[in-house]
């Protein structure tokens, strides 16, 4: 359909699409619809690398592709290296990389080949300086070879190789804060987003794009099938995690932090929320739902602490 | 421009590394391990002096993404070089599926080196021949020069087969021995390697391409077949790169085994790299001695050249295959693939294979003697002693 000029004005997400129907994400793919944002943002002027992951299949199989702008495929761990090398040869070549007129190169990764295998990668992209833009799509598990636990898995979630059974729960760490990690290499911009607040999400895409040197999303992306939850809930549940402060919003711009909570005022609401409608999280008791609040209420006075005293 | 070549003293990590200012190489992504690290400090430290320009260098923090960034690099229209050894290879040994399998015609020198434990630092095949089944070309360079020849040829025979190519050279034995190089003046070398032309680039913004993506049974067995014809026809492209260079700078490359004193030959030693130097000084001193042998070394090991070796295989008695490499299990690895050459065409020389000098053990010409005196033995008798000879062994 025709979006008619003055319509389009009024819109606080582009209209472009470059994010073709047809793809193969599971009904209520929370990743998918952030690749579709990200594509609407920056346009045909990106170029993708998206290494094994759920995001593969999304992207279609040869000769067939769901992207409307140049993707290469690559292996799981390589994200942040071959973006680098992405990088290095546009350069090379004169292009202007970064900025409203420029390419964007972006990394595209899942939160296991981020978290885990890919972080010395990320590691590397991060510390040299490299102006592109690294998103981690977090499901908080490995989808793609069918919900296996990641660094990201939070406390109690159930995977397959990590059940609930009817004795133990396995996945008794926390969430590994890739975010603080990442923060940890000092870069310029580093965002917390959620597909549940897109203009929030396009907002930090295009701070991300404006600003030089390395940037870092981390995107939270609910997916219904390894979540065990209805696929009309995605945007229902990223909201939740957002509102409880399970994964609250926020912005690390040149040593400053910024919270960008959708109701500043607002006392989070209790983690049960969030928890809601997963399967993934039945077999959790009361105490074991209160560990997790209590690593929820320890993060986001962290958090609190840091935008106080870095705002 | 008539070519007068410029001598230079180098190591053969320098000479690799001048081979790379001269190709005009525009990214460089490398990792450090001994004996390759000069290669790329000296690379480094051009750029810093301002004697190469136009050119990105990602001091990466691993083999692995050395050689992802380099395909990352390649894939959007560079041309991309690396460097490393043995362990830095194996590390790397996904992404060489990787950039042969997404046409890339990266180019990398590999310092044969010893694969741990025992830790070793020295001379060794096993690192690149466990590569071979990756989509790389393998190009055994003898000495200093032809790392330096190599990498010139290389670039260009990668760049028109779109494949990836190895230039192999010996730890220490050449990679930090210094010897006369004869380089090519810059202009000479633009004229035989021109700027790349991709076969496809990521910045064709109208016409997005994907590469890599998933290949259903219905594909993938296709893209395997036009991976394995492109280093089928990579033959006739060595060939005549290989000419060309000759014809413009006088060494001449067009044959995939160079043959010496074979035509009276009745039996001749076979191998790959620094060893066989030492080989041909030995062959003149044997020849000296009486006996009518020649040496055939293989410069190309992927693609492999068996017409070659059929043509070398039918006119001589015997051949002794030089390994300085061993796949577990079996044999030396260019034994295995001679062999298995051989066996459909009407050539039946007898075949011995002569492990020697792994993980740096001394091969000298008096070696070589004694595996002369040993083949001998084994003409006269007509039946091999054993097949697999574990020559420096200590009993
Ligand atoms: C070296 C390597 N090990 C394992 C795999 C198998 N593998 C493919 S995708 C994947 C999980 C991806 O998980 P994540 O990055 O979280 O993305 P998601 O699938 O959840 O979208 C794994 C383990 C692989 N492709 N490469
Ligand atoms: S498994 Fe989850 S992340 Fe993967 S496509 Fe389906 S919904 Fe999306």
């Amino acid at each position: 359909m025709e979006i008619p000029e003055n319509v389009k004005k009024r819109l606080s997400i582009p209209a472009d699409e470059h994010f073709y129907a047809g793809h193969t994400a599971c009904q209520g793919c929370g990743a998918s619809l952030g690749l579709r944002y990200v594509l609407k943002t920056y346009g045909k002027k990106t170029i993708f690398t998206i290494p094994a992951c759920c995001s593969t299949i999304i992207a279609g199989a040869w000769p067939y592709s769901t992207l409307d702008a140049p993707l290469f495929h690559t292996a799981f761990e390589t994200t942040g290296a071959v973006m680098s090398g992405i990088e290095a040869a546009l350069k090379v070549k004169g292009y202007k990389v970064k900025g409203e007129d420029g390419v964007m190169v972006v990394g595209w990764a899942g939160d296991g080949g981020t978290a885990d295998i890919g972080l010395q990668a990320l590691s590397g992209f991060l510390e040299r300086g490299h102006d592109a833009l690294y998103i981690m799509y977090d499901n908080e598990a490995y989808m793609n070879t069918g919900i296996q636990r990641s660094g990201s898995t939070p406390y109690g979630a159930w995977t397959t190789n990590t059940p609930g059974g009817k004795k133990h729960f396995l996945e008794k760490r926390h969430k590994k804060k890739v975010i603080d990690i990442v923060i940890a290499h000092e870069i310029p911009y580093a965002a917390t987003a959620s597909v549940a607040y897109p203009e929030d999400f396009i907002r930090k895409l295009k701070k991300a794009r404006d600003t030089p040197g390395p940037s870092f999303i981390q995107l939270f992306s609910p997916c219904p099938t390894g979540w065990r939850s209805p696929t009309d809930k995605s945007i229902e549940l990223a909201r939740l995690a957002v509102q409880t402060a399970y994964f609250p919003l926020f912005e690390y711009e040149n040593g400053k932090y910024k919270i960008n909570m959708p109701s500043p005022k607002k006392e989070p609401k209790p983690i049960e929320e969030f928890l809601k409608y997963q399967g993934r999280f039945k077999y959790m008791t009361k105490e074991d739902i209160e560990i997790l609040q209590q690593w929820v209420n320890h993060e986001w006075e962290k958090l609190k602490k840091l935008a106080e005293i870095f705002g | 421009m008539e070519y007068k070549p410029v001598r230079k003293v180098v190591s053969g990590n320098y000479a690799a590394a001048y081979a790379v200012k001269h190709a005009r190489v525009e990214v460089v992504a490398a990792y450090p391990i001994t004996p390759q690290t000069s290669i790329i400090e000296k690379i480094a430290e051009f750029i810093a002096n301002g004697e190469i320009d136009n050119i990105q260098y990602v001091p990466v923090e691993s083999e692995h993404s050395a050689m992802a960034a380099s395909i990352g690099a390649s894939a959007t229209g560079a041309r991309a070089f690396t460097a490393t050894s043995a362990q830095g290879l194996a590390l790397m040994h996904e992404m060489l599926h990787w950039a042969a399998g997404a046409r890339l015609p990266i180019v990398m020198v590999d310092v044969n080196r010893a694969m741990a434990p025992p830790w070793s630092v020295w001379d060794d095949q096993t690192d690149s021949l466990s590569q071979r089944d990756t989509g790389w070309m393998q190009f055994y360079a003898e000495n200093n020069q032809e790392v330096y020849d190599g990498v010139l040829m290389a670039f260009k025979i990668a760049e028109t087969v779109n494949l990836p190519a190895m230039v192999i050279e010996s730890a220490f034995i050449l990679s930090h021995t210094y010897d006369v190089v004869e380089m090519i003046p810059q202009e000479l070398v633009d004229e035989f390697l021109p700027p790349r032309k991709p076969l496809y680039t990521l910045t064709d913004f109208d016409n997005p391409i994907s590469v890599g993506a998933l290949g259903t049974p219905n594909d993938y067995y296709e893209f395997r077949y036009k991976l394995a014809k492109a280093m089928e026809d990579a033959k006739k492209v060595i060939h005549e790169v290989g000419k060309e260079f000759g014809e413009r700078f006088g060494r001449d490359y067009s044959q995939m085994i160079e043959l010496y004193r074979t035509e009276d030959a009745d039996f001749v030693f076979m191998g790959m790299g620094s060893l066989m130097g030492t080989v041909k000084q030995a062959v003149d001193v044997l020849r000296e001695e009486g006996y009518k042998v020649g040496a055939a070394k293989v410069r190309w090991f992927r693609p492999f050249p068996s017409e070659e070796l059929y043509e070398l295989a039918k006119d001589v008695q015997a051949i002794a295959v030089l390994d300085r490499n061993f796949s577990f299990g079996q044999e030396g690895i260019l034994f295995n693939e001679a062999k298995g050459v051989l066996y459909n065409t009407d050539a039946k020389p007898l075949m011995k294979n002569y492990i020697v000098g792994l993980g740096g053990r001394d091969f000298t010409v008096n070696d070589v003697r004694k595996i002369a005196e040993n083949m001998k033995a084994i003409i006269d008798k007509g039946e091999l002693d054993v097949e697999v000879d574990w020559y420096h062994l200590k009993r």
